[in-house]
């Protein structure tokens, strides 16, 4: 047992005083959380904390298997530090990170660039990694790419069609989202927390009702949580019927493509349905929700989430059915478990590449305390793999909502607005369609946030989209994208 | 076997595409409460609760004068709540586009939002029958985006308006914004829009495009579209629904039957 120790130790969405976080030195900070990434730890999140003119480094892990968070934090420091990347490539962005948002240099750090700010009207992201050879060529695209989806850049390294390298440089969304919560929530909050990435409104709108709850010692009722874990299966729903769309499209496999861009919409409508916004903006407030499921409401979306649940069932069979499609999915943009594992990776992604990792199940919070969903797992780390899972967590969460919608709990749905306690700080993980959204917040001595730090699945996952293309043809680069379905704005804040 | 199963799949479902514009238009949910109205006469000059619960400053007192900016609302609803009098309601009214920025802004003077008028004849000629659009999202978070799209798929049939969304600039007649215009993005749009060839419209769909929206005043984004090109259309939301963008488009090129 307590095989985070030293860290302080805490159940996702508590919080702990300030004051007993665990200090450290920064080497020893370095060196403990190795130790506990060897012992089968993963980095939730990473992140400074101005201290007058230096800076405490916060170290936020996760022990999947006992179900517990860790926190410590450094003494203030400025200057450099022992770079953990080397030997723990799961901390390179955030590295970087620090490094651009306070200027604490990771020594020993391989790859320390930017990671979003922009340097005019444009982020600050070369130079790119080259790879040089008589045969090597460089294929440049975006920000701007040719369908309607955020933008981003990547630089391919080939040799001939096979990709040896893609580097991905992102930063055009930013939007100083995590600037701006310094003395928050400020008005504006809720509304930003809902956009920080549009399709996982749900996903980051609950965890930082979760932020706001755990730190003034408050639980939302027990009806506003089911709600919120009906949203949340709503939300992956859509998305994951419009990634099994886009996927049979990349493969000219249309009937699929057709059906499953219809039925997307549908699945919005029943968020809707539930709020009145299709991607269940409003819908989440501290405290609770703002809308309630009264009983014909409830039915109705019964019936018709059994209809769609039907139409993408059948939609997804035709794509399983067609040799032509799983032959262009096998053993095409494979990510191993072991890199799968080393750099972190979290969500349906993970999950493809053999890790039994979700927080609905690890890290259960809210509704998932008392109700869980299996996980679905695929070993095989490719295409065909990251489809796969998807297509079971259609199913799967189609059957979840259908249980939850026949068990309704009675109650409020919003308690009195939550009011902060100072000096504290709070983890909260949710999981979101994409993965593991992490939100941490700390309080100053007033209640208001002194710093608030957002992690969306896609900071952990893009460095795997970027692994699955090497030896891979970069013809296939689109259907690789769209199996990880990476949010940009998510990643850019 | 899929093949047989899409067939007969395909035969019993027949057409999936909506009667609208022919047919009447879709309901928006329940819930959603559509563009909202001013009515000045149940405004108290001295309270300011909607003023107060705005998560993006939409309703201002200026003069003892209130005045609702469409253009920021998010449609929260939060206002329409607040107000003991109700002062502002919602319409359930699906269409929202305006032409012009302040065509969006209620006040007492202007108590319910003007609609866009048409393009001119000449562009009407050029643009109405087939219009190509090449989508820029500047730090959009990806609602108005998916919204957007969505327009694309079987049930809204976008094409049979001869609109279409296209992969470059060049093969364009305007460009579609979403977003703040984050200043990442800032240098990308303006070489876009000037690889667009003349003559050219901008529409800009979603609150963060035309006005910034919950992310109005960051030094990060540019507060909307607006200040880096002219916009044609405004399309107000967070997200529009897509009933509201298809709107939008049809009225922009003159393709709604009169009084709709």
């Amino acid at each position: 047992m307590n095989t985070l120790a030293p860290f302080f130790i805490f159940p996702n969405g508590s919080s702990v005083s300030w004051p007993a976080v665990p200090v450290f030195s920064i080497t020893k900070l370095v060196r403990v959380t190795g130790e506990l990434l060897d012992r089968g730890a993963r980095i939730c999140s990473w992140f400074g904390v101005q201290d007058h003119e230096e800076t405490c480094l916060v170290a936020i892990l996760a022990m999947d298997s006992e179900s517990v968070l860790g926190v410590a934090r450094s003494e203030p420091i400025s200057g450099s530090y022992p770079s953990l990347t080397p030997r723990y490539p799961q901390a390179h962005l955030f590295e970087r990170e620090v490094w651009e948002q306070h200027g604490l240099v990771p020594l020993g750090h391989p790859w320390i660039k930017p990671v979003r700010h922009a340097n005019g009207t444009a982020p600050a992201n070369a130079p790119f990694f080259r790879v040089d050879g008589g045969e090597v060529h460089e294929v440049a695209v975006g920000p701007v790419h040719a369908g309607v989806i955020e933008p981003g850049h990547f630089r391919f390294q080939c040799q001939g069609e096979e990709v040896l390298h893609l580097e991905i440089a992102l930063g055009y969304q930013h939007r100083g989202v995590e600037e701006h919560m310094g003395g928050g929530p400020h008005r504006a909050t809720m509304s930003q927390m809902e956009t920080v990435s549009g399709d996982a409104t749900i996903a980051h709108a609950t965890a930082h009702a979760m932020v706001m709850e755990s730190l003034a010692g408050i639980e939302a009722p027990l009806r506003a949580q089911w709600l919120r874990a009906l949203a949340l299966e709503l939300e992956r729903l859509a998305n994951h019927t419009g990634d099994m769309g886009a996927l049979a499209g990349d493969v000219a496999f249309l009937p699929t493509m057709s059906a499953c861009g219809k039925i997307r919409g549908d699945f919005l409508n029943l968020t809707a349905l539930m709020c009145g916004n299709r991607f269940g903006r409003g819908l989440i407030r501290p405290g609770g929700c703002r809308h309630d499921l009264d009983p014909q409401r409830l039915q109705t979306l019964k019936a018709r989430l059994e209809t769609h649940l039907a139409d993408v069932e059948q939609a997804t069979a035709w794509f399983w059915d067609a040799a032509s499609v799983r032959v262009r999915f096998l053993n095409v943009g494979v990510v191993h478990t072991s890199q799968a594992s080393d750099i972190g990776l979290v969500g349906p992604a993970a999950r493809a590449s053999g890790l039994v990792r979700d927080v609905r199940y690890d890290h259960p919070a809210g509704w998932h305390r008392f109700s869980q969903a299996p996980v679905a797992v695929w070993p095989s780390g490719d295409i065909l793999a990251r489809a796969r899972v998807k297509s079971l967590e259609i199913q799967r969460s189609g059957r979840y909502l259908l249980e939850q919608l026949d068990g309704p709990v009675d109650g409020d749905i919003l308690a009195p607005a939550p009011v902060p306690a100072p000096e504290s700080l709070t983890a909260a993980l949710v999981e979101g369609w994409r993965g593991e959204v992490c939100h941490a917040a700390l309080t100053d001595h007033s209640g208001r946030f002194r710093r608030y730090k957002i992690t969306d699945p896609s900071f952990h996952n893009w460095t795997g989209l970027a692994l699955s293309l090497r030896g891979t043809a970069i013809s296939d680069f689109p259907l690789c994208n769209k199996s990880f379905t990476l949010s940009y704005c998510g990643f850019d804040l | 076997m899929y093949i047989f199963d899409t067939l007969t799949n395909r035969l019993k479902r027949g057409c999936m595409t909506m009667a609208f514009p022919k047919g009447p238009a879709p309901d928006l949910p329940d819930r959603h409460g559509g563009a909202l109205r001013l009515d000045p006469s149940k405004c108290s000059a001295t309270c300011a609760l909607c003023v107060e619960v705005c998560p993006s400053q939409a309703i201002v007192r200026s003069n003892g004068q209130l005045r609702l900016d469409l253009g920021r609302c998010l449609f929260c609803a939060d206002c329409v709540t607040a107000c003991p009098q109700g002062a502002i309601q919602q319409t359930n009214d699906h269409r929202l586009a305006a032409r012009r920025r302040e065509d969006l802004v209620l006040s007492p003077a202007q108590t319910e939002m003007r609609l866009a008028e048409a393009l001119d004849e000449k562009m009407r000629r050029l643009f109405g029958r087939s219009l190509r659009l090449r989508q820029v999202s500047a730090g959009g978070c990806g609602a108005c985006e998916a919204d957007i799209n969505v327009l694309g798929t079987i049930g809204w049939d976008l094409s049979r308006f001869g609109i279409q969304y296209v992969a470059s600039p060049r093969h364009a007649d305007g460009v579609l914004i979403t977003g703040p215009v984050s200043k990442g993005m800032e240098l990308a749009l303006r070489k876009t829009w000037e690889a667009v060839p003349e003559p050219r419209i901008a529409i800009a769909v979603g609150a963060c495009a035309i006005s910034g929206g919950p992310f109005a005043g960051h030094a990060q984004t540019n507060d909307g579209a607006g200040s880096i090109v002219p916009i044609d259309l405004h399309i107000p939301g967070c997200p529009p629904h897509p009933l509201t963008i298809l709107d939008g488009y049809l009225r922009l090129l003159d393709r709604l039957e009169k009084n709709r």
